[in-house]
């Protein structure tokens, strides 16, 4: 069925919110349009000015770009920038109470990237600030053509068919197609919710987000180029990690009801310890945030001329959320280009994108299910710490355990792939082996020490 | 290598990828620049000179064929690599993401079809 909505020359788009999903969309809908020699407007309205530090001009997150999404962009001849990138990762180190492990990435290059959101964690000097990966992909976007309207956006409705939208100034333009991407952290939501939409937002849940200040040098000598993760026996800490950036260091916890006494527990524990330099104690004064993460897809997140993309559609169970808002931005651009932007358009070429990703957060589900007890379980930890040693001191060796960890934790492939490679019998019989092997009095490994 | 580098590092004559082997994977320079080198006899003559945003073995994700040129670093330079199996799984989910590669190995061919041009009007001169 063709539909009668479509994007001619000279057709206003109007998207609102310019982080990574908003940028992506504009960037691709006016790269394929130009390659169409099609000539649109696109407005962009962002109130946040990314020059600014924390909070005023972070979009909130732990900022990591998955290794799957450096690769697509320097496919895509987006090539990040070494001011963006704070640092180029190239392993992770696996913390537990039974010892720790270092996992390199397949070629031992650095191949993620650790970036700020904005110019900087609140309360960074002058001197250290930095440029922020949404304040260029958004600069990508402009420099396509896009126009920023920098300006909250506090009214949406319809008229004669076509979506409008105001600001507090009482400015108000109507478009022939609105691209929303606005995220979970804004009360933005609440302006569709009378608008009769069969969208409902998706679910979600806080985590805890802590930057602290540590130097260039210190970051090097303690962390290095790897993220460190760590799977603790803590009560509701479902997740952690420490991401080493230009001058500062991330912490991001995930798990339920997380408060000062998780929080303080965490950073006490002799593994978190064993990573920062000795007598390291948290400033007084330091940034964090408690940002919502999407857990559950929106339902229906289109309608004739609407399209919802990246966080507030659908997006990746807690991992690569940003590399989520690039795929559905895309598709939602291409679809909006190429099928029409009718909401039966949007159903047939933009939704199985969507639902890709939902059906894969379900068997990502899955997956931390499956990490979480082994986390609860120290033979379990023994005989995976085990496995993984062994690989990674085995040259050659298929990295069978250190593969499915390092994907479900970098969120560098779908989550099928990892689990499917979690049921080939060679991974099965290694583990059930090791886990034996590994609890026996003379197979255990050494208790973590400091990191070198 | 600064702390934002993305990639791998290669110093000044590393070999990045050598003519006559088999290749897997292609490179996108990072920063820095390559020289492409093709064996005519017993020598190397260069042929090009990539840089910042280039890419090259690429021929090697679209064919089983050996790797056509030999790519030297010229100075430093870092390099991502792209693994032929995960990319053209990503290929396949979105054909779009091969565009851009398709665009540079089409200005490429027109290179090619301009130098050709050029030594042929070169050699009917001299006759």
């Amino acid at each position: 069925m063709v539909s009668d909505l479509k994007l001619d020359d000279g057709s206003r788009v109007g998207v609102m919110g310019g982080g990574p999903a908003g940028s992506f969309f504009s960037y691709f809908l006016l790269q394929i349009a130009q390659r169409m020699q099609l000539d649109l407007n696109v407005d962009i309205y962002e109130a946040r000015d990314f020059s600014l530090a924390a909070p005023q001009g972070c979009n909130m997150c732990g900022g990591i770009i998955s290794e799957s999404l450096v690769q697509n962009l320097a496919a895509e001849g987006i090539n990040l920038p070494s001011s963006v990138v704070q640092r180029g990762l190239d392993s992770y180190f696996l913390h537990m109470d039974v010892g720790s492990v270092r996992i390199e990435t397949p070629l031992q290059e650095m191949r993620i990237a650790a970036v700020h959101r904005g110019c900087g964690p609140r309360g960074i000097k002058e001197e250290l600030k930095v440029r922020g990966f949404d304040g260029y992909l958004l600069d990508l976007a402009l420099a396509k053509g896009a126009k920023l309207i920098r300006k909250r956006v506090d009214g949406v409705g319809w008229e004669n068919g076509r979506p409008w939208l105001k600001t507090p100034d009482g400015s108000k333009a109507t478009y022939d197609l609105l691209a929303v991407a606005v995220g979970v952290n804004t009360s933005a939501m609440r302006l569709f919710e009378g608008l009769n939409l069969r969208y409902q937002p998706p679910r979600s849940t806080k985590t805890h987000i802590r930057e602290f200040f540590l130097g260039r040098e210190t970051i090097k000598k303690y962390l290095g180029s790897s993220m460190h993760v760590f799977l603790l026996n803590i009560p509701r800490l479902e997740f952690a990690a420490l991401i080493p950036k230009g001058d500062y260091v991330t912490l991001c916890l995930l798990g339920h009801d997380i408060d000062k006494q998780l929080i303080e527990s965490f950073i006490g524990s002799s593994e978190v310890k064993h990573c920062l330099p000795p007598n390291w104690e948290p400033p007084a004064d330091f940034c964090h945030c408690a940002p919502k993460i999407s857990i559950k897809g929106a339902v229906e997140p289109f309608a004739d001329r609407m399209v919802f993309a990246g966080d507030c559609g659908v997006t990746r169970l807690y991992k690569d959320g940003i590399g989520a808002a690039y795929r559905t931005a895309k598709a939602a651009a291409i679809t909006a280009v190429f099928e029409g932007i009718a909401a039966e358009d949007f159903r047939r070429h933009y939704w199985p994108v969507c639902q890709a990703v939902t059906s894969d957060n379900r068997i990502g589900e899955l997956v931390f299910a499956a990490a979480r007890q082994i986390q609860k379980r120290r033979f379990a930890r023994r005989g995976m710490l085990r496995m993984v040693e062994k690989e990674q001191k085995e040259k050659g060796s298929r990295r069978r355990m250190s593969s499915v960890l390092w994907d479900t934790f970098t969120g560098s492939a779908p989550y099928q792939q990892v689990f499917l490679r979690t049921l080939h019998p060679a991974f099965i019989s290694r583990l059930v082996w090791d886990i034996a092997v590994g609890n026996m009095p003379f197979g255990k490994t050494q208790e973590p020490g400091r990191m070198q | 290598m600064s702390p934002g580098a993305l990639g791998k590092l290669y110093h000044d004559g590393d070999i990045i990828v050598r003519q006559g082997e088999e290749g897997n994977c292609m490179y996108v320079i990072q920063r820095g620049e390559v020289e492409v080198l093709l064996k005519k006899g017993d020598k190397d003559v260069r042929v090009a000179v990539l840089g910042e945003g280039d890419f090259f073995g690429e021929m090697a994700l679209f064919g089983r064929e050996v790797r056509s040129a030999t790519v030297r670093a010229k100075g430093e330079v870092t390099a991502l690599t792209l693994e032929k199996k995960s990319f053209l799984r990503r290929v396949h989910e979105d054909p779009s993401l091969a565009f851009s590669i398709l665009e540079k190995m089409s200005q490429r061919i027109r290179n090619l079809n301009a130098q050709l041009n050029k030594a042929l009007g070169r050699r009917a001169a001299l006759r």
